[in-house]
């Protein structure tokens, strides 16, 4: 049971921690220009953050307890390969389609 | 698609239908949410007012999973906060193409930022450099337009209709296919397929540090990877030439 003053506290909290993490280059910077080398490394922020979010979420699913599950690798790299082509629709097809085929044919194995 | 002046109009409308892909995504997300809050214990109410209030689901769950286990009000918030740190990033990587809009609509669009909009937005952005800077702000709008209701409305759903939902559709895998399929068309040039290879093997080698702060670790390190990378295939051109 989670206790009521307990939940609103944080819940107020992240809410306005979580705007201010947004808001605070934007608000900031807004109408200064960042200078190159901020540039430079900004360009990559896309794919500095996603592959380290997906990474330990593929190697060590939490529904598995943490070990890791071949399915759902070998899903995720069929998602990556459709996403490679330029399809959002098919890498999520490709990556949710996989791991449901490959969990229905491991009940055989 | 040409570059000749887009109207905020048109842009508004493209970034509606760039982002439409990720509904895909959102839909089970944002419903899985909803039924987990219930079954945690939160009612109806507390479980939309964390959605509304802070729509990111990764520090939803995190912030949940925390209460639940009787964690401390104040470290469920800093690990929950240090799940979004990711968004300081998105934030700054804005600024260049949207930062010269109104403080009000600036409030607007921090309120509003998620992964998937970002990603979106911040492609097409680079992929058209004759984008005006109004067309920007239209677009950015478009994708989260389309993108808001549908976590809202799929939350409530998911917490009215609880367990209904079966746990054998691994809807948890939803958010690493989500997140491959943001990455993978941000891999056009050599720096930035070097860049994801050391944000993946320095996720890995951060995985121990606590409260997520491995992403953050590993996304600074892949950042100046990145960076590095640019610079150095820069210098070699400039010898060549």
């Amino acid at each position: 049971m989670i206790d009521n003053t307990a939940f609103w506290t944080l819940t107020v909290l992240l809410g306005l921690g979580t705007f201010l993490i947004r808001f605070s280059f934007l608000g900031l910077f807004g109408r200064r220009s960042l200078p190159d080398w901020a540039l430079l490394h900004l360009r990559y922020t896309g794919v500095a953050v996603f592959p380290a979010l997906v990474t330990p979420l593929v190697l060590w699913p939490e529904a598995t307890g943490g070990t890791p599950d071949p399915t759902r690798i070998l899903a995720a790299l069929a998602a990556f390969l459709i996403g490679l082509r330029g399809s959002v629709v098919g890498a999520i097809i490709a990556g949710m389609g996989t791991l449901y085929v490959l969990q229905y044919l491991s009940q055989f194995v | 698609m040409t570059t000749t002046a887009m109207t905020r109009a048109q842009a508004f409308w493209r970034g509606y239908l760039d982002c439409a892909p990720f509904i895909l995504i959102v839909v089970p997300y944002s419903m899985l949410f909803g039924v987990v809050a219930r079954d945690a214990g939160l009612d109806v109410l507390q479980t939309m007012s964390m959605s509304v209030l802070v729509i990111a689901g990764a520090s939803q769950f995190t912030a949940l999973a925390l209460l639940q286990d009787q964690a401390p009000v104040f470290i469920a918030l800093l690990a929950a906060l240090a799940v979004n740190l990711r968004m300081a990033m998105y934030s700054a990587a804005l600024v260049p193409h949207v930062g010269h809009a109104r403080l009000g609509t600036r409030v607007l669009m921090s309120y509003l930022m998620v992964d998937q909009a970002f990603a979106v937005a911040v492609k097409t952005y680079e992929e058209q450099p004759g984008m005006s800077p109004a067309a920007k702000v239209a677009y950015y709008f478009g994708c989260m337009v389309l993108i808001c209701p549908f976590w809202y409305g799929c939350t409530l759903l998911g917490a009215l209709l609880g367990r209904a939902i079966p746990e054998s559709y691994a809807l948890d895998f939803a958010v690493p296919v989500c997140f491959i399929a943001l990455t993978a068309p941000l891999l056009r040039s050599l720096p930035h397929v070097f860049a994801a290879l050391i944000s993946s093997l320095a996720a890995i080698a951060f995985a121990w540090l606590p409260w997520s702060l491995g992403l953050i670790v590993a996304a600074l390190i892949a950042m100046t990877a990145g960076a590095q990378a640019e610079l150095w295939l820069r210098r070699r051109q400039e010898s060549r030439s």
